[in-house]
């Protein structure tokens, strides 16, 4: 059956003139044109009008063409009209909007427990960011003219993403600029959906924390949300936050050992982004898209290991200096980075190796950010950073293709 | 999902609904001979057949009406009794136009005289005398590759064959005809394997069956039974488990190297049908003239399958099965995954027509598609481990180098990327595109470096 296709049907492909490619639209366009017409003019790879088919019905301009066609091929006259086709026939329901409204359900549990925990506020956070997130979107597919798919969904998960990685108390006007910065910087600026090197929402996140990081570094306690809403927001730093300063005031750490492990796992009573908060909650969404095959084991797990191993090495070292792995694994956003954030399709390479190999460097970078960088978190700048380096990995690390290389095989 | 099953398998692949509840049980229909049939002498892959008759000759059921030009080549027999009515170039179910006979019946269906034999001692015939026996009965792969099988059961010295395999997986959605023939036909499935067996000298026989199909893993089992040399492998449901590489993984963990044949594993491949036509070939005298297939689909009034003969039109299994029930779209030669789209009903069932598929226009892939998103899905899915994403932008952007660098010609074009695919890229004609493209440019290469070599020994001679 391997060379089933050998006799290649003549109603099929033949690209008029050798060096056209199959497609009209250029890939060096940024943005996907009108696709309906591409599909007319496209030498009809996938679904070519054998014979006059109804398909052409709804575009009646076009009803001459095939007539001709029909002429030239001499097909017989009467019988029916079949619609001409290329293996695959079929294709599996999956579609953009699928995906991306699954990873909204994803994130419900650790949207939930941010809403649990801070309130109005963090409702009030969530919507501000995937609002500007759509907003800009259309407003920008708009402006240039390209396809609105904003109803695809992927402008709400980066809006989500963003506003789970910003502090319960951020003012309006950072969620409203940041969602903006998101789309228009981290995603139309590269070319719309499938285009963009970097997550979005991290590429917001690191330019907001670099221009304003006051507001990007100020936390509200869990549990206050529902009372005052923006006002009088008591503030305190977070594990990661309240680690570094210790260590950079006294050269040594101790708040290591008030740090309670159910806390990180719960997520119900520490500080930190909307988002972040709780690991289990995390998990959960992220066995969900592991289920459905978004995503793999290999980033979250070859992230978390990576920082976790990293931990433990240094922390054998100085235990006094280095915080336990533990504490690395539950605190700051390494969970909400390692599963939905590194996933994020578009900026992660393709290939199982390359995925793992992409998860490990981002848990080596985020561990040196930490502890020897400037800024207490370092998730963001390291996903971004290893983003960059996505195509040397894809370059590099292909899979062993079969029947090659039979000597390393076994 | 299979995701803890230790059934064999390969590494890859996908789960389509499979759909073959409307036609798994019940029997194998005879169809009717028909009244016409239209017989291409290009039925198989290699050199087409050269036509032996000529226009209003009297012809019978059995005889060759095209003879087999060259080793990789088969011959082509008339499957009805009648006249010919038309040697010339008609449209096949490969969706090709090529030289066709068109055989119009006498009613009576009668047999070339002295052509059938009954031979129940064919197993004591030397292996070349059974191999010859088979080339002249035309067989060729019938689970669609359609490769003339005495060329696969002639290995070179060199390579001696321990394992013969026999592909009762029927991995392609909607398809049930393997797996009726091998409830119906177990004996003759199992008497073909052995007679292969014999004809290549291998002692092991593997009869590999996807796991949907119980019974008919029951039967043969049950037939098997005894017999050391004979064992029948249970596969996990996944596409395509029938691909002749994914099949030989599952079934050895061993890899066909790329470029390379089975045989290079010592191992030969081949359908069930195929093994019954061997079979009967050997045994009987037949030649092939009929096939089963699985006439089916949301188009399809009642679904059947039928043993019909080779050349009836499409059309008239169809009329058989109630017709058309006003969904219909597209008809297709073969499977969902990797058949192919023909352009009229008039094209006739050939030796590879494993099915008869008629989906409604509504279940086709759409038209348009969306940039890859780099989900990853097509490269999880790919049964021979490619990177399907990269080809695909490769290939839209005609950057042949690359596609060469990605392994490009050991894509089988199964479909499984383009199934999978959220965008709904249609990775599988970006790859054929690409290929076509670097035969091209090979091609070109080639003529310009023979121009250069013309002109050097001209000016040679000049001087
Ligand atoms: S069609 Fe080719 S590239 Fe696509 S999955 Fe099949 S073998 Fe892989
Ligand atoms: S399945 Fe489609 S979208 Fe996903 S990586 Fe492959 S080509 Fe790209």
């Amino acid at each position: 059956m391997a060379d089933e296709q050998t006799p290649t049907p003549a109603p099929e492909p033949p690209p008029e003139g050798a060096s056209t490619p199959p497609v009209v639209e250029g890939s060096a366009a940024p943005a996907p044109p009108a696709k309906a017409e591409s599909a007319e003019t496209a030498p009809a790879e996938r679904s070519a009008t054998a014979k006059p088919a109804g398909d052409a019905a709804d575009k009646p301009a076009k009803k001459a063409k095939p007539e001709k066609k029909k002429k030239k091929k001499g097909l017989p006259e009467k019988e029916l009209v079949l619609v001409g086709s290329s293996s695959p026939h079929v294709v599996s329901d999956e579609t953009i909007p699928r995906i991306m409204y699954a990873v909204c359900i994803a994130l419900a549990p650790a949207i939930l427990v941010g809403i649990y925990c801070f309130g109005l506020q963090a409702v009030k956070v969530l919507l501000l960011t995937a609002a500007a997130c759509i907003a800009t979107e259309a407003g920008l597919q708009r402006l240039m003219g390209r396809k609105i798919t904003v109803i695809d969904g992927s402008a709400l998960v980066t809006g989500l993403l963003l506003a789970m990685t910003l502090p319960p108390s951020a003012p309006w006007w950072i969620c409203t600029i940041g969602g903006m910065l998101a789309i228009g910087v981290g995603k139309q600026l590269f070319g719309g959906l499938a285009h963009n090197p970097f997550n979005p929402a991290l590429i917001s996140r690191v330019i907001l924390l670099i221009s304003w990081p006051v507001e990007l570094t100020t936390w509200m306690k869990p549990g206050q949300g529902f009372a005052n809403l923006g006002v009088d927001v008591v503030t305190a730093a977070t594990p990661l936050g309240l680690m570094k300063e210790e260590l950079i005031q006294k050269g040594s750490i101790h708040v290591v050992s008030q740090f309670h492990l159910m806390d990180g796992l719960f997520g119900l009573n520490q500080l930190g982004s909307l988002g972040e908060t709780s690991v289990i909650a995390l998990l959960v969404g992220g066995i969900f898209l592991f289920y459905r095959g978004y995503i793999t084991w290999h980033i979250p797990v070859g992230y978390v290991t990576a920082v976790g191993a990293v931990a433990a090495l240094f922390w054998g070292i100085d235990p006094s200096r280095f915080a336990p792995p533990a504490y690395h694994l539950m605190t700051g956003g390494l969970f909400l980075g390692a599963i939905y954030m590194a996933t994020d399709m578009v900026t992660c390479p393709v290939t199982n190796r390359g995925m793992l190999i992409f998860g490990i460097g981002c848990g080596i970078l985020t561990y040196f950010i930490r502890t020897f960088g400037s800024y207490p978190e370092g998730v963001s700048f390291a996903i971004v950073i290893i983003n960059g380096a996505v195509p040397l990995i894809e370059r590099w690390v292909r899979p062993r293709t079969y029947g090659h290389n039979l000597s390393a095989a076994s | 999902m299979g995701l803890f099953s230790n059934l064999l398998t390969f590494r890859g692949g996908i789960h389509p609904p499979t759909c073959k509840e409307r036609t798994n049980h019940g029997r194998i229909e005879v169809a009717p001979p028909p009244s016409r049939v239209i017989i291409p002498v290009a039925q198989h892959i290699g050199a087409p057949a050269d036509v032996v008759v000529k226009k209003k000759e009297k012809v019978k059921r059995g005889q060759v009406i095209a003879a087999a030009k060259g080793f990789v080549s088969a011959p082509i027999h008339a499957s009805i009794s009648g006249t010919v009515k038309e040697v010339g170039p008609a449209y096949s179910a490969t969706g090709q136009r090529v030289e066709c006979v068109t055989i119009e019946s006498d009613g009576e269906d009668a047999w070339l005289e002295g052509l059938l034999t009954d031979r129940p001692d064919y197993m004591e015939l030397p292996p070349e005398e059974l191999r010859e026996i088979i080339h002249n009965a035309g067989i060729v792969g019938l689970g669609g590759a359609t490769f003339p099988s005495h060329v696969k059961l002639a290995p070179p010295a060199e390579k001696p064959i321990h394992t013969v395999i026999l592909n009762g997986v029927e991995c392609e959605p909607y398809l049930t005809a393997d797996h009726l023939l091998m409830l119906e036909r177990g004996e003759e499935v199992v008497a073909g394997l052995r007679l292969i067996m014999r004809v290549v000298g291998a002692k092991e026989g593997v009869i590999g069956i996807e796991a949907n199909k119980p019974d008919a893993i029951r039967h043969l089992k049950e037939l098997t039974k005894g017999d050391p040399n004979i064992r029948v492998a249970t596969l996990q449901v996944k596409y395509p488990q029938g691909g002749e590489k994914q099949l030989i993984y599952a079934v050895t963990k061993k890899e066909v190297p790329s470029g390379g044949l089975p045989m290079d594993l010592g191992i030969v491949m081949n359908n069930v049908g195929t093994a019954v036509a061997m079979f009967r070939a050997c045994r009987y005298g037949e030649p092939l003239t009929e096939r089963v297939t699985t006439v089916t689909g949301a188009g399809i009034v009642t679904p059947r399958n039928f043993l019909t003969r080779i050349g009836t039109p499409f059309g008239e299994l169809t009329e058989l099965c109630g017709g058309f029930n006003g969904a219909m779209g597209t008809v297709i030669n073969g499977g969902p995954m990797m058949g192919i789209a023909v352009p009229s009903l008039d094209v006739p069932v050939i030796k590879g027509t494993s099915g008869i598929l008629v989906l409604a226009k509504e279940e086709l892939p759409p038209r348009e598609y969306e940039p890859c998103i780099r989900c990853g899905m097509c490269v999880r899915g790919c049964p021979v481990q490619l990177v399907p994403s990269a080809l695909s932008d490769y290939g839209e952007t005609r950057m042949l180098d690359e596609l060469e660098g990605y392994n490009i010609f050991d894509c089988i074009e199964c479909g499984s990327c383009s199934y999978v695919c959220p965008s709904k890229r249609p990775i599988v004609q970006f790859i054929r595109y690409g290929k076509r493209e670097i035969l091209a440019e090979r091609q070109k290469q080639r003529d310009r470096q023979a121009a250069r070599e013309a002109m050097a020994k001209t000016a040679e001679v000049a001087a």
